[in-house]
């Protein structure tokens, strides 16, 4: 089936994600094995490179989340090295890692974005924290959902009700970044679209609903099995599917990703859609969304991983 | 808004992207149910315009998900677990794993004694023993408690998986749901796990630098009974407490023995360090003054090797039977190899000698901890200095967060336990736990250099947002074993 000798699958790093990281890196290999393919896994740590370079795999399959993973660090480096990876290139995942930057070109494309601002820390230090909040609360109102300009997996992201919640969610922010993103908290249905190219341009996949059982999709309800209920397809109206499905392709296209992405969006009740985030190394976890819509679409996994060594290794490095 | 429906116009150029039909579904449908739920089944009759007439079940991964029973509630992901799986990379310095250095064994040695004891001994070491433990082991560790002034014949002895395994079969013989059990403030993390995978309730005893004050005991006791509370027992670990590095001091042992004699109370007495002091003679054990009101825990984790799951229980002859009936209930029987290694190793190895190294090795590090403390941790910082074992249990300033200050650590590339996984009541975030156990001299000091930076941004985020909006960060995330 496959003309794939070897496949390195990148998994680890150093974010706060990288147990996610390994769990989703050993479904890949197991899922390539499946497929025929000769897959191991490689750390992205001080053995990576000379491994690379001593025996160059026909792909590298990155699933390393979070900064490093996500920022187009470690795809540059896989540039440097000469290796043929799957997924986007490093400038376009520089750009989609940055939650305010890649809002505003998919606005810019025509989706709708919840109105947001983005602040480092010191502006709160510099400016005082009272006075900018207060700013804040005055432009964008009440609910607000704040979380790190870069980063995933939903750690040090918080709802915020009330003026009194906004302070300590900004501070949780920063405790993993050091930009946060404060944004209007749009309420309806939480939907996630991938968007894969398997060879014939890329295409959204059934949209996944997330329904998690105490509310909120936080870490918890993210990565432990039975907190949370998935819908695939969405539950939604047929107009409406085919508007999430556009807007993910939209995103997709207007950060000029490639290979997969999963984008993150919010139907309301009157349909409108929003753009919430993207991801470039989507979660291939167990409870992952990207693996159950492949499979909802009716590729098997392992096949799909396959066919994205093989197109990576056919674009070459 | 969006673009109509058959073009999307990209950002900065005026190109069309042709919008393709998502993928069509192309598997059977009875797959699809098992992949995506019942929903599936609905979904081509759904209403256009709203959601579908019915309120069908999506997936949840989990098929047993309403199966499980009320004690596994709490058994979910946490992305304080999550962060001490990065603290395993030699990028971090972790002072938060309290694993032994076992680089430092004659491991050759210890390997070759492995091999001999399966080619000369395997069809003993490789079959089933007693629930109760190998005997020639049994008698060992009667040596090894003579240390500490016990007098146990081995009849006494209970040899378990680690002294984790004693805490758990301890706990199920005593406690129903709601009992109470007494343990200090702090307490050790793996422990209160055991406790509340039985549902005790943890009432936590004030301590101060010479251990658990025989006063508030007292008064915790009197206060349950006021209550109409049943309290079980006392859990202790008396020498170089896990987490506050702090002893149980020589004048208040017997003041602490006549308290739970006269209230009845049994006493669990946790001592996995008890030899690894760095000053004098081993501090004699409180089982050595009361044999039959005191259940005594050890361990070879510390002073031979965590990976043999070797400990032991020795017990009033009542409470033996039944830890015995509940081993063997709950594991058949221990390791043989395992406990013909330990055996093997103490009759045919210098293990008090590797003690002593083990003791110097441990010293030099605390000492680089607390010099590096001492240089490097901005004003408002307390910490206790302990005079053996593995940890140092430090007071932060003051509005300050241990748990929420995790993952900024994290990110400095240092690690710590956050208080907050040594009490069961939520409390202790004011606090985190350094070990000291495992990385080199130079690697403690460069790790408390990074976490005095951490801290001291972590002071500056309070001082721009005020110690109100400090997050809570309560509740107990227990780390995984390297990190106990």
């Amino acid at each position: 089936m496959t003309g794939l000798d070897h496949v390195v699958v990148l998994a680890g790093g150093l974010s706060p994600e990288r147990e996610v990281s390994l769990r989703s890196g050993r479904r890949v290999r197991d899922a390539l094995g499946e497929a025929g393919v000769d897959a191991s896994i490689a750390d992205a740590d001080a053995a990576l490179i000379p491994a690379l370079l001593a025996d160059p795999p026909d792909a590298v399959f990155p699933v390393i989340h979070g900064s490093s993973g996500e920022d187009g660090a470690i795809r540059e480096i896989l540039g440097l090295v000469g290796v043929p990876y799957v997924g986007s290139a490093a400038a376009a995942c520089r750009v989609a890692f940055d939650k305010p930057a890649a809002k505003s070109l998919v606005a810019a494309a025509g989706v709708a974005t919840p109105e947001s601002v983005a602040l480092p820390r010191e502006t709160f230090h510099d400016l005082g924290a009272n006075a900018v909040i207060e700013r804040v609360l005055a432009r964008l109102g009440l609910p607000l959902f704040v979380k790190p300009a870069r980063g995933g997996s939903a750690l040090g992201a918080s709802p915020v009700r009330t003026e009194a919640e906004l302070p300590t969610a900004i501070v949780s922010c920063f405790a993993y970044g050091e930009t946060a993103l404060i944004e209007r908290f749009v309420s309806g249905t939480e939907v996630t679209v991938g968007v894969v190219d398997l060879g014939d341009g890329p295409r959204p996949l059934p949209a996944v609903e997330i329904v998690p059982g105490a509310g909120r999709y936080d870490y918890a309800a993210r990565y432990t099995a039975g907190q949370t209920e998935f819908y695939t397809p969405a539950r939604l109206d047929g107009a409406a599917l085919d508007a999430v499905a556009k807007a993910a392709a939209c995103a997709h296209g207007a950060l000029g990703l490639r290979d997969m992405s999963r984008t993150d969006l919010i139907v309301t009740e009157c349909g409108e859609v929003y753009f919430l985030e993207v991801n470039v190394s989507p979660g291939m976890t167990e409870t992952s969304t990207l693996p159950m819509a492949l499979e909802a679409a009716g590729h098997e996994f392992g096949a799909a991983c396959h066919a994205l060594c093989e197109l990576a290794a056919a674009r070459g490095s | 808004m969006l673009p109509p429906a058959s073009v999307i116009r990209l950002a900065g150029e005026q190109r069309e992207l042709p919008y393709k039909a998502p993928y069509a579904g192309m598997i059977p449908s009875a797959r699809k149910a098992a992949i995506m739920g019942d929903h599936w089944q609905q979904a081509s009759q759904r209403q256009p315009g709203g959601q579908s007439p019915e309120t069908p079940h999506g997936s949840r991964i989990d098929p047993y998900v309403g199966q499980y029973a009320e004690r596994a509630r709490g058994m979910v992901a946490s992305e304080i677990r999550a962060l001490f799986a990065v603290t395993a990379r030699p990028e971090i310095v972790s002072l938060a794993g309290g694993s032994p250095y076992v680089t430092a064994l004659p491991l050759d040695a210890v390997g070759e004694m492995f091999g001999q004891l399966v080619a000369g001994r395997g069809s003993a070491a490789l079959q089933y023993c007693t629930a109760q433990g190998d005997a020639g082991l049994r008698e060992k560790i009667c040596e090894v408690m003579s240390l500490e002034g016990i007098r146990a014949h081995p009849d006494d002895v209970v040899v378990t998986v680690g002294s984790q395994q004693a805490l758990d079969l301890i706990t199920r013989i005593f406690i129903d749901p709601g009992d109470v059990v007494l343990a200090e403030a702090p307490s050790y993390v793996g422990a209160l796990g055991a406790f509340a995978a039985y549902q005790a309730d943890v009432v936590h005893v004030p301590m101060d630098d010479q251990g658990l004050i025989p006063e508030a005991l007292g008064e915790a006791i009197a206060a349950a009974g006021a209550a109409g509370r049943r309290v079980k027992f006392l859990y202790t670990v008396p020498n170089f407490q896990n987490p506050a590095g702090v002893t149980l001091a020589a004048g208040r042992r017997h003041a602490i023995l006549d308290i739970c004699r006269a209230a009845g109370l049994l006493v669990i007495e946790d001592n996995p360090y008890g030899l690894l002091g760095f000053e004098g003679e081993p501090m004699r054990a409180l089982r050595a003054d009361d044999p039959q009101g005191v259940v005594y825990l050890g361990s070879f984790s510390k002073t031979f090797a965590p990976g043999l799951r070797v400990g032991w229980a020795a017990a009033p002859p009542a409470v033996r039977d039944k830890l015995v009936l509940a081993a063997e209930s709950a594991v058949l029987c221990h390791s043989s190899f395992a406990q013909m290694a330990v055996r093997e190793y103490l009759g045919t190895q210098g293990w008090r000698e590797q003690i002593k190294d083990f003791r110097e090795l441990y010293r030099r590090r605390r000492d680089a901890a607390l010099e590096a403390l001492s240089a490097q941790m901005p004003d408002g910082c307390e910490w206790t200095r302990p005079a053996g074992g593995f940890y140092v249990w430090l007071k932060l300033p003051d509005g300050i967060n241990a748990k929420a200050m995790l993952p900024r650590a994290v990110s400095s590339r240092v690690a710590y336990v956050p208080g907050t996984g040594f009490y069961a009541d939520g409390s202790g975030a004011g606090h985190i736990r350094l070990s000291y156990c495992f990385p080199e001299p130079e690697r403690i000091r460069e790790g408390i250099r990074r976490l005095a930076s951490v801290i001291e941004t972590e002071m500056e985020l309070r001082d721009t947002f005020g110690t109100d909006a400090i997050p809570r960060g309560t509740g107990v995330d227990t780390p995984g074993p390297g990190d106990l």
